[in-house]
């Protein structure tokens, strides 16, 4: 039987915003059935976004949802985790609202290891503004203003999660649209500050200034770089070069913010 | 039973206040000189349960409110200047979204670094226009440790009543000072929570002007699931951009702080039954103010001093009727006559305003206001 979405999907909020071959609805659909895997109770989950084509996603969803300012997403969220533990608190948005403008919160939240999932559609490019360049855009590329080609070297993302103190780091993409719940669902349940960037596409303002032909070109391109890292073991570094790891790329076992926040309570209660 | 009394430091008050209304919640970034209420906050919260963070940065802390505010959990942030124009961003997203909090904003000198130890009265337009876009402004300018202590509660009251930020402004000289306060007895002040939803889930709009202009808050967490945006927004919380809603809605956010103008102004008359010269004044230019009429009064001069307790909504009502009486206004302050201005706004041209303006980090003295007195009389 197929899988029924519109137990998640806010009634009357359909279609969404999103171009034609954008990805961000794959996205969408591979965080509900993460949702649902685990069987959340959306009034009990807060969906958490920032600024841009990403960060409308949570207005769809059925869940408590709160479409904040360009990127104070780990901000807004780390108030609403901190005030309500229990709460299942997922973040969302793109690659220039999470690692540029909200970048300080980003890193921030990842040190805190506060347990929070964040799924960052990195279509390496602002959308929303029409295609500027973002602090992911592939240096050389094109884009509204890097007319002569990007200057600038750009974040790993993944990388910059690690090395900031997130405990779950995971990458997917849009093509692999199957792996996507399962990325997810595994950082959800992870106790911990999680990150899933999923490489996404814009076709309307990076494909088309970057050459490529169609959606399904951009699409077969996140296919032929993707190499899950069980597979990258067995190649060499020649064989990797412009290749992109996929699949759970670091996973480890921390104090969590709220947890360690909770014995503070104890602690103040206890003292004279 | 006594009541328990201290001596105590203004923004130490300020935190006790904020305990006091019910806060659960402080996020707040260090910046002199206000950081003492993040101290007292670290130290008292945890022993009610309530949480304190540190963030990032000062815009981290006034989204960190927000997100806990929406929890249905009393939130609180202190600041100073160039934290307040940090702030500015994220007070626009909780007065779009109607999210109460409060804003405990120590002023001290500017534009930018300034003089971070030096007092000032500086940040009272930044409180109205500071964030961009039209909105609601409520902001209280309190003058002593008692009234920082009890203003605090009214901000958190307001804040929660019209589901809207509130900012609360002591300068640095009323926040850094000590004095002797009384602590009211739990129940004494009045604690008002923000109204929960009357309707059943499936029914429930965060923005149904059904209930008035300001509709019930639910809180996220419980079975009330609802979206919030800082998009102009219809009833229902979903991004219009429909002109005849975003007008209606634009209006009635406004609209619910003016038309309460009365409910929220709050000011002190101090020997103005028969005053021809009237100094306006808050905070403690205020003090330095009362003391100059005393003096004035024994000099013959008939003097008074209306002290704003609110500063916005402003008391443009009482000082238009108060311009028709009196001979003049003197509006001391600190900064070049944000409040001056105000003044003259409102009274239309009734009265002479002569202004006292030092942005030099020291305060006004009573002597300054006297000689302004004598000058004018």
């Amino acid at each position: 039987m197929a899988f029924d979405y519109d137990k998640y999907i806010r009634p009357g909020k359909l279609p969404h915003i999103w171009c034609p071959g954008c990805g961000h609805g794959i996205v969408m659909k591979g965080l509900i059935r993460a949702i649902d895997s685990l069987g959340l109770d959306k009034n009990n989950t807060a969906i958490v976004s920032g600024i841009g084509c990403a960060s409308r996603l949570p207005g769809y969803i059925d869940c408590c949802t709160l479409h904040t300012a360009h990127g104070r997403a780990a901000a807004f969220a780390t108030g609403v985790k901190m005030a309500k533990p229990e709460m299942n608190v997922i973040l969302c948005g793109g690659d220039g609202d999470g690692t540029a403008i909200g970048g300080n919160h980003f890193i921030h939240a990842c040190r805190r290891n506060i347990d929070m999932t964040y799924i960052i559609m990195n279509n390496n490019i602002y959308g929303m503004t029409g295609g500027q360049f973002s602090p992911c855009t592939p240096t050389g590329a094109k884009a509204s203003t890097t007319p002569y080609g990007n200057p600038d070297p750009a974040f790993d993302v993944a990388k910059l999660a690690i090395g900031a103190g997130a405990t779950f780091v995971a990458r997917g993409t849009a093509y692999h649209a199957t792996q996507i719940d399962k990325l997810i669902a595994e950082a959800i349940q992870h106790k911990g500050f999680s990150v899933v960037e999923i490489l996404d596409d814009c076709p309307t303002t990076y494909g088309r200034r970057n050459k490529f032909k169609s959606v399904i070109e951009m699409m077969n391109r996140l296919k032929d770089i993707a190499v899950p890292v069980k597979a990258a073991e067995k190649m060499t570094p020649e064989q990797l070069e412009g290749k992109v790891l996929t699949g759970v790329l670091y996973k480890q076992e921390k104090p969590e913010y709220t947890t360690e926040y909770a014995k503070v309570i104890e602690r103040a209660k206890g003292a004279k | 039973m006594a009541k328990k009394v201290a001596f105590m430091q203004g923004n130490e008050a300020g935190a006790h206040g904020a305990l006091y209304a019910g806060c659960k919640f402080f996020a707040g970034y260090p910046i002199t000189p206000s950081t003492e209420v993040a101290e007292v906050m670290s130290a008292e919260l945890p022993k009610v349960g309530g949480k304190f963070i540190q963030m990032e940065d000062e815009i981290g802390a006034m989204a960190a409110l927000i997100g806990a505010s929406l929890t249905g959990t009393k939130a609180l942030t202190s600041t100073s200047g160039p934290g307040f124009s940090l702030k500015q961003e994220n007070i626009g997203y909780a007065c779009i979204t109607e999210v109460p909090c409060v804003i405990f904003n120590v002023m001290r000198g500017g534009p930018s670094t300034g003089m971070p130890t030096g007092p000032s009265q500086s940040d009272i337009m930044s409180a109205k226009w500071g964030t961009h876009g039209d909105h609601p402004a409520i902001c209280l300018v309190p003058a002593s440790v008692q009234e920082i202590f009890e203003e605090t509660v009214r901000a958190f009251n307001l804040s929660e009543k019209y589901r809207t930020p509130v900012t609360i402004m002591p300068d640095e000289i009323v926040a850094h000072m000590r004095e002797r306060i009384v602590f009211p007895e739990p129940g004494e002040l009045e604690v008002i929570n923000r109204t929960a939803p009357s309707v059943p889930p499936e029914k429930y709009k965060p923005y149904d002007t059904s209930f008035g202009d300001v509709p019930p808050l639910a809180a996220f967490g419980t079975n009330y699931r609802f979206h919030v945006t800082g998009l102009n927004k219809m009833e229902d919380g979903f991004p219009t951009t429909k002109a005849a809603i975003v007008q209606a809605e634009e209006e009635r956010q406004v609209r619910k702080v003016e038309a309460n103008a009365d409910d929220i102004i709050k000011y002190e008359e101090y020997l103005m039954d028969d005053a021809d010269i009237v100094v306006v004044a808050f905070g403690s230019t205020s003090r330095s103010a009362r003391f100059a009429v005393n003096e004035a009064r024994k000099q013959g001069i008939k003097a008074g001093l209306f002290r704003l307790i609110t500063f916005w909504p402003f008391p443009e009502k009482q000082l238009l009727a108060l311009s028709k009486k009196v001979k003049a206004f003197i509006t001391p302050e600190m900064n070049l006559g944000m409040c001056t201005g105000v003044v003259k706004g409102c009274i239309e041209g009734n009265a002479p305003v002569h202004g006292i303006f030092r942005v030099d980090g020291e305060p006004i003295n009573p002597g300054q206001i006297l000689d302004k007195m004598k000058e004018v009389k």
